[in-house]
Parts: structure tokens; C-alpha cells; sequence
């Protein structure tokens, strides 16, 4: 069966800094995929060159078996990728409903735009803020508009930042059945450094180190891997040559 | 572009202009009645930056440069063909190209914001060298000279379409002048309610977020510029019918101007530029009649002065009072 | 084989005109990251600050390249102190504060000394090659030109200023952690821009006219230059130069001097659509 979403010896590197090397990833529909790895492991760069910001140095993006290596952001959107960046990246002189609206990308009659986007902002509970200015909502409302925007086109696989970033320990469990919710519909890649979370979402795991992957497994393999321990830890450890999925 | 209808808005701007025609022409004098009309075409400039830079949020330094191509467009074409009407279409058509073209290079190339400003300056400038230096009988295009320094001051005005005999006279063109503001206004109005206004207007709130949503941001800040292009060209048009060009419309002096009239008037406004444009052409006009003082100085102080004043930088406080106005429309 | 001469030298003259106008806009532009839309006044300024002195009965040399220089760095310092400082971080309005500038200078200017063109003469005479006669202030400008490239190279490359200057531009925040103060940079960047650039007004005088709006005529060109040339002040301003220049003066000599300048934004357009952030950006990124 054809990966929804596969790179091939995927590389992208700024002058002498290989920050994402030989990169082999694939993402089965439906699938619930965790990055993890310590900071500049390379994670949000790959994910830039996953969503077009970056045009990778070397190797491949597949979408369905087909090239979209160097695609422009815009086209690898409406292919059917969304992403959630890490600090959110909204319209601030918006309203919530009006960001939503725009996210749905069609072309729907005014109230048919309308009553989708608050079907869309009731399913994450945020119903109640969609006449506020984004500008002024707190962060974990910047969070959900974001991730509501995201959603609101019903992409086939979302990019999702650490989602977790900043939250309280209460907020995170909330975090994590709201992604295992979105997991029915979407397939999902989340960059994510809490263990807790990751246990509670319960995913295939690919672990990067110094822009490769390490390892990927399942969770409860990863999290027993002594080479993983090292890494967090900060000890050298050999990388494998031509490691990958 | 929130939920509010602009109907209120575009029946204001409908019963102004309809007021303004219906009174200006009694009581002003002819020479009054003449610098309205300049006064209406500077605000379809201003207002055509306005949508450009205050929604699109694209720095255009050489607004100028549509409305001078405007301005000859019409010229020339009127001195080559016999009923005027047919220099309209031309006279459009070449300023929207224009701004087409250089928006294609400027978007396409993703050019960053100070570059851009400095093209569309430059643009500016070498168009006001060239037109500078087309005095002679060498420089023309079929009837008409170009005239370098001096212009084309012998530009026959409009006349009613299909009645080349008839030229329309000052209150007429001063009736039509005030129909074009009262047009370009309402056409902002709607494509700002539009869809693509609405992307436009994201855009300038978040490039990148655009993107990533699916948006092909270089066609909607092409197609933005393009209709700023297109009313910087119509104005030019409006002010060849009630002045007469010459390179002067190209020049620095004219560039600035108008961006000071949107800056003072309010970014994100549409009726803020036409305040804007009103006001600070009465006050160069009127400092225009002071021996001692030079309207570029005045101006120059002016636009320093805005920039200074305003401590969190002016992009960034006109945002803040825009979100302020929201914020009570989005009350309850 | 006397006409390629005399049209290289044309050719060089007009490269090395097109480097002197643009150098203190390029230093200003590579060091602050900001366009001085004021830089065809600071030409003006310097062209009356020597055309005054020279009047005075100062030394016709010295009214040039002593006074000039001075007189509009003074300027450049004042301008710095009451305006731009106000203003860092803020590259758009910073622009658009000196756009306020230039129009009133242009204003102050033509109400001090009026709207009419003043002038000196080359101050050297001609030199015959061949057949043809070629200015002597045309190869003194080439002189000039390559002094001052040296000149500014020289100063970055071994002064302890110049490291200065050259870690600030690489990265304003760690020269900051490393004690040196990033206005006091600026300040000084735009002392010498402004400078540099009142010296170029007075080297052009003498085949410009002098006049208020002088500048105008200038500084598209300088415009066009610095940003094809990219971020690389020197690099960037010489390859540019070199371009562009040789492009204007071919241009001029088959149609005339405006068509020539509509050539050379024409290649600076197509350059820009494949070079978006100019020569610089794609080649000799590391140099000056």
C-alpha cells in the first residue's frame, strides 16, 4: 500500500549544518506518528521542509506516491496538509469565526461558510469565543484557534508543533484526548518532548538525533531503548549509518 | 469586513455625491469648481494606495507612477482619436498593465518590503526622467507630443460618448469626477466584503498563515495591486481632464504626497485617505500662496512628524486602533 | 581601435559615476539594513556645501573633497541624532522618515537660494586620444571611484573601527553581548554614508548643475545599484556598478542618457526577478 505521506533520503542543510539528513519517513492514512528527539534534532525543520517553507537540499517528498518535492506551501495545503506551528501563527485583526471561514478555503454561500466554521469551533469547545478578536484571546485560545483553522478544511494529515508547549499538566490530558479525537478523522505527525503525553496518545514513535532517525518503534520499545536515553541525556552515542523506516 | 452589511456606508457615499453635484456647481466659482475636481481625483489616488497599502499592506512608494500613466494614457490616446470616449479604456488598460507587470516581478520574485518600496520608487522616478526628457519634436506617439518639461497642456477633455463635437464642460467633469470617487469607494467597499478581499486583508494580517492555509498569496497581492494600479490610472485621467499632465505627476514631490495623505488620513480606512488627501491639499494649495514658504518643506515636516509621533511605529498603532474599533463592533 | 578606447573609457566613467553616487547609500543600506530615501539631497547638499565654499574663494580641490564630505557628514550626524535614532528596528518608517527629509531639504533649499541652476566647470581640461577627445575629470573620476572603494575596503579590513563595523553587520545582537554598542555603530555608519555621499554630490556637480532637485536625476540610478548589488555593500556596489553602468552608457550612446537609465532598470528587474535579494545574495555572499 502507497504511504500517504513518505520522503526518500530526505536532506536539508544550511551551509555546513546538516540539520535534517537522509530522512526516510512514511505515514500510513489514518496513522497517529510522534517525532521526538532534543532540541535541534532537526524536528521543526523537517516539518518546514514538509510543508514547502524549506526546499530541501536533497531527496524526496511524497504525497500518495506522487513528487511533491519544492511545491510551493499554498499547494502542499491544498493537497490536503495542515499544520500547527509551534508559537500559533494566526490573523490577529481577525475575529475567531472569520479565521475559520477563511481556513475552509471554499467557496460556500455566506451563512453555509458560516454555520460550518461553528460546527468546526464546537467540536474543539471554542463556540463561545468565535465573535472575539483573535488578538485578544489568552494562549491556550491562540492554541485551539489555530488548531481549529487547521482542522476547518478537513485535511487528510496535520503537522501539529508540540502541541503541548506551555500547558499545564490538567491542560495536557485534555491535549491528549483531543488528539486521539482528531486522530478518527485525520492522520497526525506530532513533535512532542513529553513522555507523559506521548505515553497518553500511545503512537508509533520516530526518534531523531542530530537531524537522522534514530530509531522508530512503538512506544514502550522507544521509551526501553538505552541509545534514546542517551540522546535525551545528552551522551555521544554512534549513530547508526544509514538508519531509517 | 466583519459581519456588518456596508449598505449605511455606500448609501452615505451615494447621497454625498449626489449632493455634491447638485450644490458644488451653483455655488462655486469656475475656478473653485476646477480644483474640486483636483481635489476629487487626489482622493481616487489616495484611496487607490489606500486599498493597495492600508489592506493589501503592500508599501507602494510609486503610486504616482499609475497615475501619471493614466494621465498621459488618456492625453495621448485623446489626441489621436476623435471621440474621447475610446482614450478611457487605453488610459486604464496601460497603468493596470503597468502595475500588473511590476507586480508580477515584485510578488513572484518575492521581493522583501524595503526592496519593494525602492522599486516601485525608482519605477517612479525614472518614468519622471523620461517624461522629462521627451521635449522635441521627436517625442511623439501619432498626433500627440509629449512635450518633456512642459506636458501636454492642448488635451482635449472628455465628451459624451459617441458625440466627439460636444466636449463636456467643467461642471461636467466635476459631476463625473465626484461619480468616480463615489464609484471607487463603493468598489472597495465590496471587494473588501469580498472573498478575495477577505484573503486579501488575512494576508496582511498573517503571509505566512495564508499559505499554509492554502491561499496563493502572490496572485491575491498581484490582483490588489493590480486594481490599486487600475484607480491610480483613473485618477490620473480625472486630473489630465481638469489640469493637464506634464512629468510633474511622476515626481517625488507627488509620490510622497500621497503616501502622507493615507498615512495622516489612517491606514485600513477607506474613507480615512480621502480625508487624508482633502485636508492635505488644501494645506500644500494654501501654503503654495505663502511667499516665504515652500510646500515641499511643509510637507516633508508633515511626514516626518507622523512617523516620529506615533512611538510604536505607524503600521503597528494603526493595526492597534483598527483591533480597538473591532473590538466594539464585536461587542455585544 | 582609438573609438574602443574612447568608448571604454566611457564606459569605465560611467561605472565609475554610477559607484561614487551609490557608495554612501551602499554603506548606509549594508550596515542599517535601511534605505536612506534621502541620499539624492545629501548629493545635493554636498554639491551646494562645494559649489558655496568654492564661491567663498576657497580652493576649488578643497571645496570638493574637503568640504563637501564634511559639511554633509555634519548633516548626516544631526539628521542621525534628531531622527533615525528614533527610529531603529523600524526599517519602513525609518525609510519613510527620511522620504520626510528629503522633501524638506529640497523645500529648505530652493527657499534659501531659489530654484535656479548654478554651475562650475570641470576643473581639468581634455585629453586627446587618437582622434578623439576624452575629460580629464572623466578619468579623474575613475581615479576617484577606485580610491574610494579601496579607501572604504581598506578601512573595514584593517581598522579595529572597521572589525567594528564588519561584526556589527554580521550580527548586530552578539556585537552587542560583545560590549560594542550597535547605535553608537549606526551613528557612526550614517556619519560616513552621508559623507561619502555629500563628496559624490560635489564630484558630480561639475556635469550636473547644480539645483535643488538635482538628486532626483540621481538617485534612481544609486537606487537601482544598491539593490542589485545586495546586502554586501562593497561587493555589491561594484558588481552592480559594473553592470549596470556599462548597460547605461552603451544605452546612452545608442539612444540618449534617460533611454540608457530605462535600460539599465530593465536589466535590474530581470536580474531581481532571478536575484530577489540582488547579486549578493546568491554570489560572493561573504565578501564586504
Amino acid at each position: 500500500m502507497t504511504a500517504l505521506l513518505s520522503t526518500e533520503e530526505l536532506c536539508m542543510y544550511f551551509g555546513g549544518v546538516r540539520a535534517v539528513d537522509r530522512v526516510n519517513l512514511a505515514v500510513a492514512e489514518g496513522e497517529l506518528r510522534c517525532l521526538i528527539g532534543p532540541n535541534g534534532a532537526g524536528k521543526s525543520t523537517f516539518f518546514r521542509c514538509l510543508t514547502g517553507q524549506y526546499r530541501p537540499t536533497a531527496g524526496r517528498i511524497r504525497w500518495r506516491g506522487r513528487d511533491i518535492t519544492g511545491a510551493d506551501s499554498f499547494a502542499i495545503a491544498r493537497l490536503g496538509i495542515g499544520i500547527k506551528t509551534q508559537v500559533p501563527s494566526l490573523f490577529e485583526g481577525l475575529t475567531v469565526v472569520e479565521s475559520v471561514i477563511l481556513a475552509q478555503r471554499r467557496r460556500h454561500g455566506e451563512a453555509d461558510a458560516r454555520r460550518r466554521a461553528m460546527a468546526v469551533l464546537e467540536r474543539l469547545g471554542i463556540a463561545g469565543l468565535a465573535a472575539r478578536v483573535v488578538a485578544q484571546l489568552a494562549h491556550g485560545q491562540r492554541q485551539l484557534v489555530e488548531l481549529a483553522m487547521v482542522v476547518a478544511p478537513a485535511p487528510d494529515l496535520i503537522l501539529l508543533d508540540e502541541p503541548t508547549a506551555g500547558m499545564s499538566v490538567e491542560e495536557t490530558g485534555r491535549a491528549a484526548t483531543l488528539i486521539r479525537e482528531l486522530n478518527r478523522a485525520h492522520a497526525l505527525v506530532v513533535v512532542e518532548h513529553d513522555m507523559q503525553f506521548i505515553k497518553a496518545i500511545a503512537s508509533t514513535v520516530t526518534v531523531f538525533h542530530q537531524g537522522r532517525v534514530l530509531v522508530e518503534d512503538s512506544v514502550a520499545r522507544v521509551l526501553a531503548d538505552p541509545r534514546v536515553h542517551d540522546v535525551y541525556l545528552g551522551r555521544s552515542i554512534a549513530m547508526p549509518g544509514t538508519e531509517g523506516g | 469586513m466583519t459581519g456588518r452589511r456596508p449598505t449605511a456606508e455606500i448609501a452615505a457615499a451615494v447621497v454625498l455625491a449626489a449632493a455634491a453635484i447638485a450644490v458644488l456647481p451653483r455655488v462655486l466659482e469656475l475656478f473653485a469648481l476646477i480644483n474640486a475636481t483636483v481635489y476629487a481625483s487626489m482622493a481616487v489616488l489616495a484611496l487607490s494606495l489606500g486599498l493597495v497599502w492600508g489592506f493589501g499592506g503592500i508599501l507602494c512608494f510609486g503610486q504616482a507612477a499609475f497615475f501619471g500613466l493614466g494621465g498621459y494614457g488618456y492625453a495621448v490616446a485623446a489626441l489621436n482619436v476623435a471621440d474621447t470616449t475610446w482614450a478611457v479604456p487605453i488610459a486604464l488598460a496601460v497603468p493596470a498593465a503597468a502595475a500588473a507587470l511590476l507586480g508580477y516581478v515584485m510578488f513572484y520574485g518575492r521581493i522583501s518590503d524595503v526592496y519593494m518600496g525602492v522599486i516601485t520608487l525608482t519605477v517612479t522616478l525614472i518614468l519622471f526622467n523620461f517624461t522629462n526628457s521627451t521635449a522635441g519634436d521627436q517625442w511623439r506617439i501619432g498626433a500627440a507630443p509629449l512635450g518633456g518639461f512642459n506636458g501636454i497642456p492642448s488635451t482635449p477633455p472628455l465628451n459624451l460618448p459617441g458625440d466627439p463635437g460636444n466636449p463636456l464642460p467643467p461642471e461636467r467633469i466635476f459631476a463625473v469626477a465626484v461619480v468616480c470617487l463615489a464609484a471607487c469607494y463603493i468598489l472597495g467597499k465590496l471587494v473588501l466584503r469580498s472573498r478575495f478581499g477577505r484573503v486579501v486583508v488575512a494576508i496582511r494580517e498573517n503571509e505566512r498563515r495564508a499559505e499554509l492555509l492554502g491561499y496563493d498569496v502572490r496572485r491575491y497581492k498581484l490582483g490588489i495591486f493590480t486594481l490599486g494600479g487600475f484607480m491610480g490610472g483613473l485618477a490620473g485621467l480625472l486630473f489630465a481632464n481638469c489640469v493637464f499632465v506634464s512629468p510633474t505627476m511622476f515626481s517625488l514631490f507627488y509620490s510622497g504626497q500621497i503616501i502622507i495623505w493615507v498615512m495622516v488620513g489612517g491606514l485600513g480606512t477607506l474613507a480615512g485617505p480621502i480625508i487624508g488627501a482633502v485636508l492635505l491639499q488644501a494645506l500644500t494649495t494654501w501654503a503654495g500662496t505663502l511667499p516665504a514658504v515652500n510646500p515641499s518643506l511643509i510637507l516633508g515636516a508633515v511626514l516626518v512628524a507622523a512617523v516620529l509621533a506615533l512611538p510604536k511605529g505607524l503600521l503597528p498603532t494603526a493595526a492597534a486602533a483598527l483591533r480597538r474599533l473591532r473590538r466594539r463592533d464585536a461587542a455585544p | 581601435m582609438d573609438l574602443a578606447v574612447a568608448v571604454a573609457l566611457q564606459v569605465l566613467t560611467g561605472i565609475a559615476t554610477l559607484l561614487i553616487i551609490s557608495l554612501g547609500l551602499a554603506v548606509i543600506f549594508g550596515m542599517m539594513r535601511v534605505i536612506n530615501l534621502a541620499h539624492g539631497e545629501f548629493l545635493m547638499l554636498g554639491a551646494y556645501a562645494a559649489i558655496l565654499s568654492a564661491r567663498a574663494g576657497l580652493n576649488i580641490w578643497l571645496a570638493m573633497l574637503v568640504v563637501a564630505p564634511l559639511a554633509v557628514g555634519a548633516i548626516g550626524v544631526a539628521v542621525e541624532r534628531l531622527v533615525i535614532r528614533r527610529l531603529y528596528g523600524r526599517m519602513l518608517d525609518t525609510m519613510l522618515a527620511t522620504w520626510g527629509l528629503s522633501l524638506g531639504f529640497i523645500g529648505a533649499v530652493t527657499m534659501i537660494f531659489g530654484n535656479t541652476v548654478a554651475g562650475f566647470s570641470a576643473p581639468l581640461g581634455s585629453v586627446a586620444i587618437g582622434g578623439y577627445r576624452s575629460s580629464g575629470y572623466g578619468l579623474f573620476l575613475i581615479g576617484a571611484a577606485c580610491v574610494l572603494i579601496a579607501g572604504v575596503w581598506a578601512v573595514l579590513r584593517f581598522t579595529p573601527a572597521g572589525l567594528i563595523a564588519r561584526g556589527t553587520m554580521q550580527n548586530p545582537e552578539m556585537a552587542a553581548a560583545l560590549g560594542v554598542s550597535p547605535s553608537r555603530v549606526y551613528a557612526i555608519a550614517f556619519a560616513v554614508g552621508a559623507a561619502l555621499s555629500g563628496l559624490a554630490g560635489a564630484l558630480i556637480a561639475p556635469f550636473s548643475g547644480v539645483v535643488p532637485t538635482m538628486g532626483t536625476v540621481y538617485i534612481a540610478k544609486a537606487f537601482i545599484t544598491v539593490i542589485t548589488g545586495g546586502a554586501a555593500m562593497l561587493a555589491g556596489t561594484l558588481s552592480a556598478s559594473g553592470l549596470l553602468g556599462t548597460v547605461a552608457t552603451l544605452g546612452t550612446f545608442a539612444t540618449t542618457p534617460v533611454l540608457g537609465e530605462v535600460a539599465m532598470l530593465a536589466v535590474a528587474i530581470v536580474l531581481l526577478r532571478l536575484l530577489p535579494e540582488g547579486i549578493t545574495g546568491r554570489f560572493f555572499r561573504r565578501s564586504l
